[in-house]
C-alpha cells in the first residue's frame, strides 16, 4: 500500500500484530506511518482492530509482535504514563470528584508545573474550547457536549504532540456531532498536533481527516485521503463501507491496460476500470456510485456501454432524487440525481437506459 | 403503600398482618436495647425495675453506675485497651482489605473467586473455630497474649467487611478513569491516591466502620488470643456478668450504644459527602 517513508514518520507501526488469546489475531501485520501534523482516522466496523491499534499506541495494550515508534523511538516498553500522548476517551473519562479546572490541572500537576503557570494553561485551554466560565463546575453538572469539550481541553492542556481520540463524538446528537467535528479539526490543524482518530462513522472520517485508514479483519484495507477513498476504492470492502454503492457481479472478459470489459451474469458487457481484478475469466465485483450513473442520453459520453433498466421506485428527497432500478436482474440498483430544473423525474415502470464513464466504474475483487 | 380501593379481603388482611409482623420484628430487635437504658440509671445494685423507678420518683434513679465505670481501674484499663486495639485493627483491615478488593476486581487475576472465598471465610466460619485456630497458631509463633496478636486477629476478622464493601463500590468504578490518569502522565501510585481512592472512599469508609465495630464488640477471639494485658471492654463486661452482677455493665452498654449511634451517623454523613463529591448526585 502506498505510504510515506517510514524513516521520517512521527508515528509508525511496523509489522504489528496483536492477539488477546494467543490464537486469533485481532490485528494482523499492521504497517502505518504518519507524518507530523497529520489528522489520520482509523475507520472500520466494530471488531476490525482499530480500537486495539489505538490502545497499543496509548500503551494500554502491548503488541504481540512488531514495533510501534513515536518520533523515531520504539515505545513498546514505555508505560502509558511516560508516553506523553493526549487522549480523548469514548465516555470522556472525566474525574467526577474534581471540578473542571482540577481535571485540567491534573496532567500539569503530575508534571510538577508551578501553580501560576498551571492556572494560566488551564485558563487558556478552557478558553480554547469556549468553556472559560465553567472551571468551577463538576463534570456531572455539564451536558454531554460540554463534557466532550472539557475532555478535549484536558487532552490538549499539557501540549502533547500526539493526541488520540477514541470515538469521542459517539454519544452526542447529530447536530452537536457535526459542530464538534468542525471544531476538533480546526483545533487540531491550528495547533499543528498529530491526531489519530478512531470512529466507525464514515461521514465523520471523510469530513475530518487528512487521511483515512479503513480497517477490516485486523488489516488496513486502504489508506488514502478521503476523496481517493471515495472515488477510487481499492477493493470491494472499501467500496461497500464508504458511502453508497451499486455492485454488479460479473466475469472479466478482456483487459486493456487501465480498463477492462466485464460480462455480467445476464450476458451484457460493460466497461470498467481495472482496479483490483484477476486474469481474464475470473469473477469480479463492479462498483458504481449512485450519483455517477446517468440516464439522460444527451449527457452521456459517446460510445459508452449502456444497460437496460426498469424504474421500480422514485423517491423525492428534496435536494436529490433517489431512484431504485432493476438492472441486470438485480432490483437494488440505486441512482441519485440532483434536483435541477431540467432534471427528468422518472416514473415507476418506465424503461430507461443507464450509462456511466468507464473511469467511474471500478472492477474490484469479488 | 396505601391500601388501594380495589383490594380484596385477603389483600386487606395481608396488608395489616404484614404491618403487624414488621412491628414485631422491630420490637424484638430494639426492646432489649432500649430496656437497658433506664435500668443503667438504677439507684439499686439490681437488674430490676424498683418500685421507685416505676413511679418515676427521683430517688429511684442515680448515675452511680456511671461513676463506678469511670472510677474503677479495671473498667478504665479495659476501655483504653479497646481504644488501642480497635483503631489499629481497623487500619490494618482497611489497608489490606482495600488492596485485596482492588486486586480481586481486576479480571486477569487467576483463581480470584477462590482467593475471595478464603479471605471472606472469617465471616462465615464460626467464630469459636477461628478463635481456637488462632490460639494454637499464635502460640506457636509467639503472638499469643500480645497486643500485636490481638490486633492481627481482629484485623483478620475485619478484612472481609472491607473487601465486601470496597468490591461493591468498585463495580461502579469506571476503569477508563485510571487509564485517563495514566495517559495524562500519572504513575500508578499517584493514580491510586488521586483518582481511584477518592472514588471508592464511600466503600472504604463503610468497611472501616464495620471493621472497627467488629473489633470493638469482639469477645471470643480476644479471650483466646489475648491475655490479661489486652482485656477489652467486651471482655470486662463478660467477666462482670460472670463474677459480679453489677449494673455497671448496663451503664457501659448504654454508652456503647450511644457511641455506636454516633459512629454510624458520622460515617453515614461522611459517606454521603464523598458520594456527592464523586459526582453521583449533582449539587
Amino acid at each position: 500500500m502506498a505510504d510515506t517513508d517510514s524513516s521520517d514518520a512521527f508515528v509508525a507501526f511496523e509489522r504489528v500484530q496483536k492477539s488477546y488469546d494467543g490464537e486469533t489475531l485481532v490485528v494482523k501485520d499492521l504497517n502505518l506511518s504518519m507524518p507530523k501534523g497529520e489528522f489520520l482516522t482509523m475507520l472500520g466496523p466494530s471488531g476490525s482492530g482499530k480500537t486495539t491499534c489505538l490502545m497499543m499506541l496509548a500503551g494500554f495494550e502491548t503488541a504481540t509482535h512488531g514495533e510501534i515508534k513515536l518520533d523515531g523511538k520504539p515505545i513498546n516498553n514505555i508505560p502509558p504514563h511516560k508516553r506523553g500522548i493526549g487522549m480523548v476517551f469514548q465516555n470522556y473519562a472525566l474525574f467526577p470528584h474534581m471540578t473542571v479546572a482540577e481535571n485540567l490541572a491534573f496532567p500539569l500537576e503530575v508534571r510538577k508545573i508551578p501553580k501560576s503557570e498551571r492556572e494560566e494553561k488551564v485558563k487558556r485551554a478552557l478558553d480554547m474550547v469556549q468553556m472559560g466560565a465553567f472551571g468551577g463546575r463538576r463534570p456531572a453538572q455539564l451536558s454531554g457536549g460540554q463534557q466532550q469539550r472539557i475532555a478535549l481541553a484536558r487532552a490538549l492542556v499539557f501540549e502533547p504532540e500526539l493526541v488520540l481520540m477514541d470515538e469521542p463524538l459517539g454519544a452526542l446528537d447529530k447536530q452537536l456531532r457535526e459542530h464538534m467535528q468542525f471544531e476538533i479539526t480546526n483545533l487540531a490543524h491550528s495547533l499543528g498536533i498529530t491526531t489519530v482518530y478512531v470512529t466507525h462513522d464514515q461521514t465523520e472520517a471523510l469530513t475530518m481527516s487528512d487521511r483515512v485508514a479503513v480497517f477490516d479483519d485486523g488489516r488496513i484495507q486502504q489508506l488514502a485521503p478521503p476523496d481517493q477513498l471515495y472515488e477510487a476504492p481499492q477493493n470491494s470492502f472499501v467500496a461497500q463501507f464508504i458511502g453508497e454503492n451499486n455492485t454488479l457481479i460479473g466475469t472479466v472478459k478482456s483487459i486493456d491496460g487501465e480498463f477492462c470489459k466485464v460480462q455480467l451474469e445476464d450476458g451484457e458487457v460493460i466497461d470498467a476500470k481495472a482496479v483490483n481484478i484477476g486474469e481474464v475469466g475470473t469473477k469480479t465485483q463492479v462498483s458504481i456510485r449512485p450519483e455517477r450513473v446517468e440516464y439522460n442520453r444527451e449527457r452521456m459520453a459517446e460510445g459508452v456501454h449502456t444497460l437496460k433498466a426498469e424504474v421500480l421506485e422514485f423517491i423525492y428527497m428534496g435536494d436529490i432524487f433517489r431512484t431504485r432500478l432493476r438492472v441486470a436482474g438485480k432490483d437494488d440498483f440505486v441512482i441519485k440525481t440532483r434536483n435541477a430544473p431540467d432534471q427528468v423525474r422518472l416514473k415507476r415502470g418506465e424503461q430507461i437506459e443507464i450509462g456511466w464513464l468507464p473511469s467511474d466504474c471500478h472492477a474490484l475483487d469479488a | 403503600m396505601a391500601l388501594p380501593t380495589y383490594a380484596s379481603t385477603p389483600q386487606v388482611i395481608w396488608y395489616y398482618t404484614f404491618r403487624g409482623i414488621c412491628a414485631l420484628i422491630f420490637f424484638f430487635l430494639i426492646a432489649p436495647i432500649l430496656v437497658i437504658i433506664p435500668l443503667s440509671f438504677n439507684a439499686e445494685n439490681f437488674f430490676t425495675f424498683t418500685p421507685e423507678m416505676l413511679s418515676l420518683s427521683p430517688e429511684g434513679y442515680s448515675t452511680k453506675h456511671y461513676e463506678d465505670f469511670f472510677n474503677t481501674s479495671d473498667w478504665q484499663q479495659a476501655m483504653w485497651n479497646s481504644l488501642k486495639i480497635a483503631p489499629m485493627a481497623t487500619l490494618l483491615a482497611v489497608s489490606f482489605g482495600t488492596l485485596a478488593a482492588i486486586g480481586l476486581s481486576s479480571e486477569h487475576v487467576p483463581f480470584r473467586r477462590a482467593i475471595m472465598a478464603v479471605l471472606i471465610s472469617p465471616m462465615i466460619v464460626p467464630l469459636i473455630i477461628s478463635a481456637a485456630g488462632m490460639y494454637f497458631f499464635y502460640s506457636r509463633i509467639g503472638l499469643q497474649g500480645t497486643y500485636l496478636g490481638v490486633v492481627l486477629a481482629h484485623a483478620a476478622l475485619g478484612i472481609p467487611f472491607v473487601i465486601i464493601t470496597v468490591t461493591a463500590t468498585l463495580v461502579g468504578f469506571d476503569r477508563s478513569l485510571t487509564r485517563a490518569a495514566a495517559n495524562m502522565g500519572a504513575n500508578p501510585v499517584t493514580t491510586f491516591f488521586r483518582v481511584q481512592m477518592p472514588l471508592i472512599l464511600p466503600g472504604v469508609i463503610s468497611g472501616a466502620l464495620f471493621a472497627f465495630i467488629t473489633s470493638f464488640d469482639e469477645v471470643v477471639v480476644v479471650l483466646f488470643v489475648g491475655s490479661a494485658g489486652q482485656k477489652t471492654l467486651p471482655w470486662q463486661m463478660f467477666i462482670g456478668l460472670r463474677e459480679q452482677i453489677s449494673p455497671t455493665i448496663l451503664a457501659v452498654a448504654t454508652m456503647l450504644v450511644g457511641i455506636s449511634i454516633c459512629l454510624l451517623t458520622v460515617v453515614e454523613l461522611l459517606r454521603r459527602r464523598s458520594e456527592r463529591l464523586r459526582g453521583m448526585s449533582p449539587g
